[in-house]
């Protein structure tokens, strides 16, 4: 599904991604772990095409597409989407008038026509159900007011709208209380099929006892310094990061 | 739920004044310059009384004594009033019997409004006074109003068929005496709409006029005169559009709203005149004086959403006289480029027991500046009155302006009074969210701006809402910096 060589992003001329290589197949859900500040939601960001970063190197295939020569809408309208560490609040916007909105531009991009109001009324139902998002937070303006448990909800809520291909999800499990944790996690499994892939930023194993990932992923200092089964996250819980410190050094 | 932002994108495409085109109608107009005998020659034209005469040039008189407001945040060239052209009226002066007969250039101007005539009567119940330059020139549903004793006609018709509500209602919300501009428009102004709601009477449709100004250099001088008598409701929208000019154009119109005790007026307006090129050059100059009288238990809304003019200087406002009265303000006020507004309100409290509520907001892109000037007044005799004002400013670039200039005059202890005011950049990560799902950027600035207006948006009629909508989005093209 994607495929990143070499990757090498800055942003106000600090290199930030210094060489990063990773291959996420369809059908797969790839973990990343790895320490406060070493480039995690970077990645995310420049995959997104966040303009503040500049990619100086690199190379990434999204499905067959060069995905750095598409616009972060496009991107997005080629199946690509973030579920953001920090959702942001639009005042005055409903979200389902924004969700009708990116779905149709989304499908105008995709040469399909707008969808009917009352077809998407009935997939807000279905797909709020998913995730038990409160089918009022659905008419409510985007984010605002919002819990933080009810963001990070409300962003796979849209992820299951806009049934991207590959989905980042960016530490979504900070902020929740166990039984959301549960929801979300059960709402990602539901929305796994072998024609999409995940990719789930966390610090915490226990969001991947309820998401299995096939591979789990040490980003360390701009880079991919360690991958394994999902074993690997159980010993990086229990040893910390200090170890990979050390073997890089040693390098 | 909201509205559909599909139409939005069309018009989004075309970069240039959308309404920009010239509608070629032979002119009956006076010479250029301001004098007694082109006072003489528009009344005369106009078949006026003797009284309407008397008016004009005794407003001239003051004029003539008074010399042009000057304004801190607001710069412009002066107009020179001589080289303006008081009066034109299309050639075809005929009154039209029915849509058939309607001009087919005529017809085409309003197709590219996008308010087609027809559509207007089958699908929203709209009655249109479309007025171009300074002659009505179609008039709708008349015999259904007429049915309710509601008058909705041309100034000029109302002037001829019902002087005594004219003579009675006409300058006594807005003097001639009043300012500048409300002075030179009591002298010149050609024609305009009126309106009367009988007693008890609530008006079915919402009343609308759109404005025109045609032609070239041809200064436009409206006045409408709105009366609701005891217990009456009515809902007024005004919109307007400007053909695309090179000279500045000035536009002085007076509005005066007269709400009897328990009558209740709703004034909207969608303003989108021409605001000059993207170097500042061109557009039209507003300096518009609008007013409200309420008494007892009666209640304004006045609602506006401003994207056009060169310069804007308008305060559309309310003088709460009767005990319990309302009086409210709605705005949205839109500059780009090098447009300058300096809008807001006054909420003159007279009477006990009056509230007034104020929301307005700016939004300011390019080089503009936006001003919210507003005057909360709340006088001896107004126990009781209660005010509150939320006044937001939304910039879009680094380099544009937003100022807020809120002046309280409190006479009486009792009162209450709140003012919020903030002031917020658009917001990258808000751009960026939007278009990591797949939204444009201009569709994501229109999304965030109307998010930003629901308040004001809302109280709009709905098909009015949907046309202001295109109309911020237009506006504010490319605007993010
Ligand atoms: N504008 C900037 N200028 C300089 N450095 C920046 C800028 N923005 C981010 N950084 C740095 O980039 C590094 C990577 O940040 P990033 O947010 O990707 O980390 P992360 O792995 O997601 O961390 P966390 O686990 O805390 O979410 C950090 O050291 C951060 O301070
Ligand atoms: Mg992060």
């Amino acid at each position: 599904m994607i495929t990143i060589k070499n990757l090498h992003a800055s942003i106000d001329g600090k290199e930030i991604l210094k060489g990063l290589n990773l291959e996420v197949p369809a059908g797969q859900v790839h973990a990343i772990m790895g320490p406060n500040g070493a480039g995690k939601s970077t990645l995310a960001s420049v995959l997104a095409g966040r303009e503040d970063y500049e990619v100086t190197e690199g190379s990434v295939d999204f499905d067959g597409a060069d995905l750095l020569e598409l616009s972060t809408e496009d991107r997005a309208r080629e199946g690509m989407f973030l579920a953001f560490q920090y959702p942001v609040e639009i005042p005055g916007v409903s979200n389902v008038n924004f969700l009708r909105t990116a779905l149709n531009e989304i499908r105008e991009y995709r040469g399909q026509e707008a969808i009917s109001a009352k077809d998407f009324m009935a997939m807000v139902r279905e797909k709020s159900a998913i995730v038990e998002l409160d089918p009022k937070l659905a008419s409510r303006a985007v984010n605002e007011g919002f819990s933080g448990g009810e963001k990070k909800r409300n962003e796979i809520f849209q992820m299951a709208m806009l049934e991207p291909k590959l989905a980042i999800l960016d530490e979504t499990d900070s902020g929740l209380d166990i039984d959301a944790l549960r929801i979300v996690a059960n709402g990602v499994n539901k929305l796994r099929s072998e024609k999409n892939a995940t990719i789930v930023i966390t610090h915490y194993q226990r969001l991947l006892d309820y998401i299995i990932p096939d591979v789990v992923h040490v980003l360390y200092d701009g880079r991919i310094v360690k991958s394994g089964p999902k074993e690997l996250a159980l010993e990086l819980e229990e040893k910390g990061y200090d170890w990979i410190k050390a073997e890089q050094e040693a390098k | 739920m909201g509205y559909t932002e599909n139409e939005l994108a069309k018009d989004l495409e075309n970069q240039e004044y959308k309404f920009g085109f010239v509608t070629n109608i032979e002119s009956d107009k006076a010479p250029k310059g301001l004098n007694e005998g082109i006072i003489r020659f528009i009344s005369a034209k106009k078949e006026e009384p003797e009284w309407l005469l008397d008016f004009r040039l005794k407003a001239f008189a003051l004029w003539k004594e008074m010399t042009e407001p000057e304004w801190a945040h607001v710069h412009y060239e002066k107009p020179d009033f001589q080289d303006i052209t008081y009066y034109s009226a299309p050639k075809q002066t005929k009154k039209y019997e029915s849509w058939d007969d309607v001009d087919p250039e005529m017809k085409e101007t309003m197709a590219k409004l996008g308010i087609s005539m027809e559509e207007q009567q089958r699908l929203t119940g709209v009655a249109v006074d479309f007025v171009m330059d300074s002659v009505s020139v179609a008039t709708s549903f008349k015999s259904k109003l007429a049915e309710l004793g509601i008058i909705f006609c041309s100034f000029s018709e109302a002037v001829k068929e019902h002087p005594e509500l004219v003579r009675k209602y006409m300058g006594s919300v807005v003097p001639m005496t009043d300012n500048f501009y409300a002075a030179l428009n009591s002298a010149v102004f050609t024609d305009g709409s009126f309106c009367y709601i009988p007693s008890g009477v609530r008006c079915p449709m919402e009343l609308s006029t759109y404005f025109r100004i045609n032609e070239g250099g041809t200064g436009q001088f409206e006045r409408t005169l709105v009366v609701a008598d005891q217990g009456a409701y009515v809902s007024y929208l005004e919109g307007c559009t400007a053909p695309q000019r090179d000279e500045n154009q000035l536009h002085a119109a007076v509005v005066e709203l007269i709400a009897l005790d328990d009558a209740e007026i709703k004034y909207s307006t969608v303003q989108n005149w021409y605001p000059g090129d993207k170097e500042g050059k061109g557009g039209i100059y507003n300096f518009v004086t609008k007013r409200g009288l309420c008494e007892r238990n009666a209640k304004i809304a006045w609602t506006q959403v401003e994207t056009g003019s060169a310069v804007t200087w308008k305060y559309p406002s309310c003088v709460l006289k009767g005990d319990n009265s309302i009086g409210e303000f709605y705005s949205v006020a839109v500059t780009n480029n090098y447009q300058q507004a300096d809008t807001g309100t006054k909420m003159i409290h007279l009477g006990k027991n009056t509230k007034s509520t104020i929301i307005s907001k700016g939004i300011s892109a390019g080089k503009s500046q936006n001003s919210y000037r507003g005057l909360v007044q709340i006088h001896k005799s107004a126990d009781n009155a209660r005010n509150f004002s939320q006044c937001d400013s939304l910039l879009m670039t680094d380099e544009c302006g937003a100022h807020t200039f809120p002046y309280i005059e409190c006479k009486n202890s009792s009162a209450k009074i709140e003012h919020e005011a903030t002031t917020s950049k658009i917001g990258e990560d808000q751009i960026f969210y939007c278009l990591q799902r797949g939204i444009s950027e201009e569709k994501a600035i229109s999304l965030i701006v109307n998010g930003y207006c629901k308040e004001v948006l809302n109280q709009l009629p709905m098909e009015f809402a949907v046309e202001a909508q295109k109309l911020l989005a237009i506006s504010l093209e490319g605007s993010v910096g």
